[in-house]
């Protein structure tokens, strides 16, 4: 065997001389054929490339394809009948939702006019109780509550503080009334939301709190029928320490 | 020399004349094609080997695309088409590969 280096320059030489050949008869049919396989070849990369094998592609493979699609699209078309049916749901619970939620807030708006969270505006009247002389008291006044709230009193409001369902009342030794632990001085102004009319016949009865105020020595009510009365005081709701809701 | 310009003639063709294949030739040339790159591998290899016979793979090559294509064609008339032409494909591609190897180790003693 000869070195490596010599065969190599041995192989060039034999290249080069083919190369440089005459061609001679078998020889040009040699590259007839590389020239038709080279012309083959691109022809078929060519129409594999462009068609994407599809036209070459046998009837059997070609039927293959087919039922690989048909199940792909059957598949298809359930997820989307799946997907409308979760799409409606969706719909029809957000829909469920936002009903829920407007009742709840409309639940929220009464609740925290009788909680007296929410300041509260509307038709009523202003009960002005004067008493310069600090002779009325807290009993008249719950007795004026009590009358008002038979009347339909929805929201009531004593000289800045709301009356709510868990207000007491009680005579400050200090004079004045004790609302709840905060102490109010004459005169009384009872802001009133309910049935104007109602509210003032009630008071004005014979017998009533008007003619009870008006028993004791100075002191005067004086009604106010309006159109418009404001409540603004707020009470601060507070989480009920042992009552729990009755779970039905 | 001649080759190399009938080879680069055979590509411009193609490329320039972008043939569409006849619908009965379409199974037929790809394996055409592999059979032809086979006989091109033994020829290479032959001529390495200094056994190189012009005749002999003008033969082998005309038989190579004439029998891989019989062999199509056979099984296409059986309903095996697919299978045959897949197990030609798979018979020349070893083919190939022998061929490949034994011009690897011819150029590279390795």
């Amino acid at each position: 065997m000869s070195p490596p280096e010599e065969r190599g320059a041995q192989m060039v030489r034999r290249l080069w001389v083919a190369l440089r050949a005459r061609p001679s008869r078998p020889q040009m049919a040699i590259a007839a054929l590389c020239g038709l396989l080279a012309f083959g070849l691109v022809t078929q990369v060519h129409a594999t490339s462009t068609t994407g094998g599809l036209s070459s592609a046998r009837t059997d493979d070609l039927l293959g394809i087919l039922a690989d699609l048909d199940n792909r699209a059957d598949r298809l078309r359930a997820d989307i009948t799946d997907l409308q049916a979760s799409d409606l749901a969706l719909r029809s619970g957000t829909g469920q939702n936002r009903a829920a939620l407007r009742e709840a807030r409309a639940r929220a708006r009464t609740l925290g006019i009788l909680t007296g969270t929410l300041p509260a505006s509307g038709p009523g009247i202003v009960l002005t109780i004067s008493d310069p002389q600090g002779q009325v008291r807290a009993d008249v006044l719950v007795d004026a509550l009590q009358e008002l709230r038979d009347a339909g009193a929805e929201a009531i409001q004593l000289s800045g503080v709301r009356v709510v369902a868990s207000t007491a009342l009680l005579d400050d030794v200090g004079g004045g009334v004790d609302v709840s632990g905060r102490r109010v001085t004459p005169p009384y102004r009872l802001a009133v939301i309910g049935d104007s009319r109602t509210l003032a016949g009630a008071l004005e009865i014979p017998g009533g709190v008007s003619d009870t105020v008006g028993r004791v020595p100075g002191a005067h009510a004086e009604i106010t029928l309006s159109a418009r009365v404001t409540i603004t005081a707020l009470q601060v709701l507070q989480e009920p320490r042992y009552a729990r809701p009755v779970r039905r | 020399m001649i080759v190399a310009f009938a080879v680069a003639l055979g590509v411009a063709l193609g490329l320039v004349l972008q043939p569409t294949v006849p619908l009965d030739l379409q199974p037929y040339l790809p394996i055409a094609v592999v059979a032809a790159l086979d006989a091109l591998f033994g020829g290479v290899r032959a001529w390495l080997e200094r056994i190189f016979d012009e005749k002999v793979f003008v033969v082998s090559f005309v038989a190579n695309v004439l029998v891989a294509a019989l062999i199509v064609f056979v099984g296409d008339k059986l309903g095996v088409g697919g299978e045959l032409s897949t197990a030609v494909v798979v018979v020349l591609g070893i083919r190939i590969f022998s061929n490949a190897a034994a011009i690897r180790r011819h150029l590279f003693r390795a």
